[in-house]
């Protein structure tokens, strides 16, 4: 008798998923086209996104504050991997930027940059989506793109990294 | 309409939908096993104490030891030796209207077989029932080449 | 063996929380650290328990240590378990010499996912799972055959229900509770024969954290520690229709090895989220009709999965550091109809 080899087990589950306090507001400042954030109250840190706890010091973060929608980039990586529902095209940049404001760097994704002039250091402005299709999600914000300031000093975000 | 106090404090949610499958290598007796299905046929394995496990394992659970290649053909038939009902199926489950779960010792298994009966209604269900398999029109060597049991009257 | 002993313990309980796991852990994490008396520097451990799938993300655990601080670098560790085991692999490693204390916490929202459906994954992947078999009709399955091996009925069951809820009154954490009337919960239509709605866990939104001190120190920052007395847990093969399901192989043995009846339990809080798992665990420990079970309604009044456990043992110390007994037995189970069970002794001094 020839032994079957494999077989193939689906899994498919559904969630309804609630963001919690602080993302919350955090997304509904998005969806306003301002990026929120929040201040340890212990080690003074700001974290964008807005995530209700400083993970260092494991307290609350409650003081809001809005940041700039430009920032650093403090580190990136050339994503050349194909992957399911990605909106991008590899070979693309996926960035870690400081927004002016911040402590805390976060994952993005860059364009309008040719693959070669991506830098750490580099300046970034977010690309929003029309103001029409601003919702609460982190796709209010198309991706960053360069802008035209000098590179930031690696002392002001080598803490950052 | 202007936004209340209620809806800024109000947490959001979202459906997040998970959706994955693996590829499972089986090995020689599971492997085995799921041939047999193919067949329309169900397969244990024999111990070297001489209990019939159903569906085979690759170890006996009582010494630790490697099973071998002692297969036993066992069933098709088989005695239900406890149950439940399931009035509202959920989609993934094997039967779309009510129907039981049951564990099945098939003739010739020392162990018992989960699966489910399609009996139409409660009140047929009991333990001590006889129970036969109903096969998939095109078996394909997966545990849901069984589509289910029914009872054998 | 070091003495290692229990010197707080906080709790969250909801049906449905609105806060997300970060949101519910924090407080209960500062309330035990606090009241422990032990500076968040001198913790020498921190170990969680909890489980992705409820939250459908991987590692999500690690999302949970915001609210614990891992600054300076701490020693940790987690499992994919209750935080019972969680609490296991922290009194080892005290056992190792390598630390003298130890956080331990647990965390889960049982309410965003189909739960009895998402507990199919922890099925045989080959033959169970691919038939999506919910957790509750597993343990009718076991229900069934422990009613009609033993003779025990479904009044016995609603019996178990009833002091449950009457006993979870007193409880500010139980989500279900009520003085019952048994011929009226017997009246209720079935779920899952031959179980009914009250015999199974409510869905329940919670997290638990514990420290716990080895040695002298434990008695310095606690007034009535309580000490670890007896610890094992044993587990039995996946496979349901491997095991018999009308007895608990593994809460016997466990039992023996934790020395349960080295001497008197005055009470003992039981893991049973089905209302016939608590028959079945009584008799596997050996508990008499002599000694409450439950004092605190028990997993039918409140069940965080992935936390009932803990909370089982902290309920049982907060009992006994509250001069409401002197030795307690408090279990925790895992896996599909007590396929895995902890035993866990607790004596005051």
């Amino acid at each position: 008798m020839e032994l079957v080899k494999s077989i193939t087990t689906p899994v498919v589950l559904d969630y309804e998923y609630v963001t919690g306090r602080a993302q919350s507001r955090f997304l509904r400042g998005i969806a306003q086209g301002r990026i929120l954030g929040q201040r340890c109250v212990e080690c003074r840190r700001v974290y964008v996104p807005s995530r209700g706890a400083c993970a260092r010091c494991g307290v609350r973060t409650e003081e809001e504050l809005q940041v700039s929608d430009k920032g650093t980039v403090t580190t990136f990586c050339i994503v050349r991997v194909p992957s399911e529902n990605l909106s991008f095209k590899p070979p693309y940049v996926c960035a870690a930027v400081l927004l002016d404001g911040a402590d805390i760097p976060f994952m993005h994704v860059l364009q309008e940059c040719a693959l070669e002039d991506v830098r750490m250091g580099m300046r970034v402005q977010a690309v929003w989506v029309p103001k029409e299709q601003l919702g609460p999600t982190m796709s209010s914000i198309r991706y960053f793109k360069p802008i035209a300031e000098p590179d930031a000093e690696y002392d002001s975000f080598k803490e950052h990294l | 309409m202007a936004p209340t106090q209620a809806d800024h404090e109000a947490p959001l949610t979202a459906l997040h939908h998970l959706e994955y499958a693996y590829r499972r290598s089986l090995g020689p007796v599971l492997g085995r096993f799921f041939a047999g299905l193919r067949e329309r046929t169900i397969c244990g394995i024999r111990t070297r104490a001489g209990r019939v496990l159903v569906p085979p394992a690759e170890y006996d659970p009582d010494t630790g030891e490697a099973t071998g290649e002692d297969f036993v053909d066992v069933g098709p038939g088989g005695t239900v030796t406890t149950w439940t009902w399931v009035s509202k199926p959920r989609a993934k489950q094997p039967l779309q209207h009510p129907f039981a779960y049951a564990l099945i010792k098939l003739d010739g298994a020392d162990t018992n077989f989960l699966h489910a009966v399609d009996a139409l209604a409660e009140s047929r269900m009991r333990t001590g029932m006889r129970v036969r398999p109903r096969w998939r029109s095109e078996p394909r060597g997966e545990i849901a080449d069984i589509a289910c049991f029914e009872p054998e009257t | 063996m070091r003495d290692v002993a229990i010197v707080s313990f906080a709790q969250s309980a909801k049906a449905r929380e609105t806060r997300n796991e970060v949101e519910i852990l924090m407080p209960v994490v500062h309330e035990a650290v606090r009241n422990s008396k032990l500076s968040r520097q001198e913790i020498g451990f921190t170990c969680s328990g909890s489980s992705d799938y409820l939250q459908g993300q991987s590692f999500a655990f690690v999302g949970a240590l915001d609210a614990v601080g891992a600054w300076p670098p701490i020693k940790e560790s987690h499992v994919e378990m209750d935080g019972a085991w969680a609490l296991y692999e922290a009194w080892i490693k005290i056992q190792t010499g390598d630390v003298d204390s130890a956080l331990v916490y647990s965390f889960g929202k049982s309410s965003p996912g189909d739960l009895p459906e998402i507990l199919a994954l922890q099925l045989d992947p080959y033959t169970m799972t691919p038939l999506w078999p919910d957790a509750h009709s597993l343990a009718a399955l076991q229900a069934r055959a422990y009613l009609e091996a033993t003779g025990k009925s479904e009044r016995d069951l609603a019996r178990v229900v009833a002091r449950s809820l009457s006993s979870a009154v007193a409880n500010p954490h139980a989500v279900v509770s009520g003085v019952l009337d048994i011929d009226k919960l017997l009246a209720e239509p079935y779920v899952c024969s031959p179980l009914r709605a009250h015999d199974l866990p409510p869905i329940t939104d919670g997290a638990s954290a514990m420290v716990v001190v080895a040695g002298d120190r434990a008695r310095q920052v606690c007034a009535r520690p309580v000490w670890i007395r007896g610890f094992d847990h044993r587990i039995e093969p996946l496979g349901l229709g491997l095991r018999d399901l009308t007895r608990s192989a593994s809460t016997e043995i466990a039992a023996q090895k934790a020395g349960v009846h080295k001497s008197k339990v005055d009470f003992a809080e039981l893991h049973a989220p089905y209302s016939h798992q608590e028959l079945i665990l009584r008799a596997a420990l050996g508990l008499g009709e002599g000694v409450a079970i439950n004092p605190s309604g028990g997993a039918l009044a409140s069940h965080p999965l992935m936390v009932a456990g803990l909370i089982r043992i902290g309920e049982a110390a907060s009992r006994i550091m509250a001069g409401r007994g002197d030795r307690a037995v408090a279990h925790a189970t895992q896996g599909p109809c007590l396929q895995q069970n902890l035993v866990c002794v607790l004596e005051g001094d």
